[in-house]
């Protein structure tokens, strides 16, 4: 039977997700177990197109559906994904995640509406039929709010609806009213129409007051949605293809999303509800003590550089929005060309998206063996000559370490440590959490204050003076 | 759908879940982006239902929930694996950066 064989290569592709996913465990076979993923899910696909053929129940228009969307969509994400640039990937698997969640909501809305038999739609199907429209709907919404965010389209500042704090209570309510309503009366059509909007409208208010800051902890989060969505999808359809797949992405979007609210110290729930991710529209008390920062020009930052023996980069969020990555690569090639032992220190939330700055460090050819996590590389900042920040704020704040302020307990880089540190900055402006970072004006800093992009290219211009 | 059929399911379901957090906690930071690129691709699998529901609509309303369902999964799913390729490629282990790649990183 042809249905029988389809399920069995659904299942070898099954296996493939789990084994593509499981080579991703090491840079050096990571593409080959995207390839093999791949590899699978072309497979699945063709074989669903034999199982469509064979149960002949397809219309020539349906064909055509099926053929047209494919191509069109083939043809967007392809062109998407080869036009992107690297520093605005966040954005594109925010979007990735809209569609994905949103193709799981319309397979739900499809399947309820086409319910030729009402009364035959039982409970197995309208419960995750209901759960997929509500997850997939907030997901395409939310995943929309949050790549615009980070595309610049919709405010990065923390947006509070008016009446938020009753539509957030009121909004899920509706879900549970109109989840219970649609399992109850699967062929009523406003209960269908309304869980789908009012599923919308919450991913909106869900996303829209979650400041800049939090979007790889949301963006992660939303992918664990996504994959829940199609889950769903699998069991309104029975196909254990879709429950597996789906399955495998939940988890991951999950312990991602966990291992990123840990390494800002701060739980998930705080940060959906909206935590210190608020602070980057209200600058904290200003002053600071100015007389106290050391400013250095890129011939005194060339020079400590020139003579190190070990140089730590710290790149942070900075770099990433003056795409300066090139430029730090380039710096870094000189000072390793003349001795210097330079390693790169990347906590887990620089970047945009958990693990973005090594993304970025590896399009600017930063060998992945020189990039070092926060718990490896933190013990070697005592023997490091100089360590160089560029556009990190937060995640250097030795006051981390103190209880009583917004970033107590978050895990940071012990820059301080170094004999020296150098930080590239535009200004004295706060980060994230809006606190004075103590760092600037310890006596072992020096402030380079410039963009970060003009700041390296000046740097590596005043170095090969000395290293020429 | 029989009872068992149901139990299977949710048996796929637990087990998917537990397979996906033992495979996922071993993968490292710098990896993160990718993985979650990656994943993202996995579940474009969602094509093969937008697919099912496409050959299944007879009424016009559900062939164009069927063509917007085809169109989402399938840039999802083409997409997602196309970029999480062009990332990884750049993971690559390169011979020991020469002048050549800092001549290149430097453009």
């Amino acid at each position: 039977m042809v249905s029988d064989a389809v399920h069995y290569v659904f299942l070898a592709a099954a296996a493939c997700f789990v084994l593509g996913l499981h080579l991703m465990n090491h840079p050096r076979t990571a593409r080959r177990g995207n390839a093999l993923s791949a590899a699978a899910m072309s497979l699945a696909v063709a074989a669903a197109v034999w199982l469509v053929a064979d149960e002949g129940a397809i219309t020539r228009t349906g064909w055509l559906v099926l053929a047209s969307g494919g191509l069109l969509g083939a043809a967007l994400g392809l062109w998407a994904a080869r036009e992107i640039r690297m520093t605005a990937m966040p954005q594109l698997v925010s979007v990735f995640n809209a569609v994905g969640g949103g193709a799981a909501a319309l397979i739900a809305v499809n399947d309820l509406l086409q319910a030729r038999d009402p009364a035959g739609t039982g409970v197995r199907v309208s419960l995750p039929g209901a759960l997929d429209i509500v997850i997939g709907a907030v997901t395409f919404s939310g995943s929309l709010i949050a790549a615009g965010k980070l595309q610049g389209v919709v405010s990065g500042a923390p947006v509070v609806l008016p009446g938020a704090r009753l539509l957030n209570l009121l909004l899920p309510a509706s879900f549970v009213a109109g989840t219970v309503w649609l399992v109850l009366a699967p062929d009523s059509r406003p209960a269908l129409y309304g869980l789908v909007a009012v599923a919308l409208l919450f991913g909106v208010s869900m996303v829209l007051p979650i400041g800049g800051a939090d979007m790889p902890v949301v963006i992660a989060l939303l992918n664990a949605f996504t994959g829940s969505a199609v889950a769903m999808a699998g069991f309104v359809l029975n196909e254990t293809a879709l429950i597996v797949a789906g399955m495998l992405v939940s988890a991951s979007g999950g312990i991602l999303t966990k291992l990123m609210a840990d390494a800002m110290n701060r739980s998930v729930a705080n940060i959906v509800v909206g935590g210190f991710g608020t602070g980057d529209s209200s600058p904290a008390a200003a002053g600071g003590a100015p007389a106290q920062v050391r400013s250095l020009s890129a011939d005194d930052v060339a020079i400590q550089l020139a003579y190190a023996r070990k140089v730590i980069l710290v790149p942070g969020y900075g770099l990433a929005a003056a795409q300066a990555q090139h430029e730090l690569g380039a710096l870094a090639q000189l000072l390793t060309d003349h001795g210097v032992d330079v390693g790169y220190a990347v906590h887990p939330v620089a970047g945009r998206m958990p693990g973005h700055m090594n993304v970025l460090l590896a399009e600017a050819n930063v060998p992945y063996t020189r990039l070092k996590e926060m718990d490896d590389v933190n013990p070697e900042f005592p023997q490091a000559d100089v360590a160089l920040v560029i556009g990190a704020n937060d995640v250097t704040n030795p006051a981390a370490r103190r209880p009583g302020n917004a970033i107590s307990g978050m895990p940071i880089l012990d820059v301080d440590k170094a004999r020296s540190v150098v930080v590239i900055k535009r200004s004295m402006g706060h980060g994230y959490a809006g606190l004075d970072n103590e760092l600037y004006t310890d006596p072992r800093t020096g402030m380079f204050f410039t963009d970060a992009k003009k700041g390296l290219t000046e740097l590596k211009t005043a170095l090969g003076e000395y290293v020429g | 759908m029989n009872d068992l059929d149901l139990l299977t399911a949710i048996t796929v379901f637990v087990l998917s879940v537990l397979v996906g957090v033992e495979v996922i906690s071993k993968v490292p930071a710098t990896l993160h982006t990718p993985l979650m690129s990656g994943s993202n691709a996995v579940h474009g699998i969602v094509v093969i239902g937008a697919m099912l529901i496409a050959a299944e609509s007879h009424t016009w309303p559900g062939h164009v929930l069927a063509f917007v369902a085809m169109v989402f999964g399938a840039m999802n799913v083409v997409g997602g694996y196309v970029v999480t390729d062009r990332m990884l490629e750049m993971f690559r282990a390169r011979p020991q950066a020469g002048t050549k790649a800092g001549t290149k990183a430097g453009e």
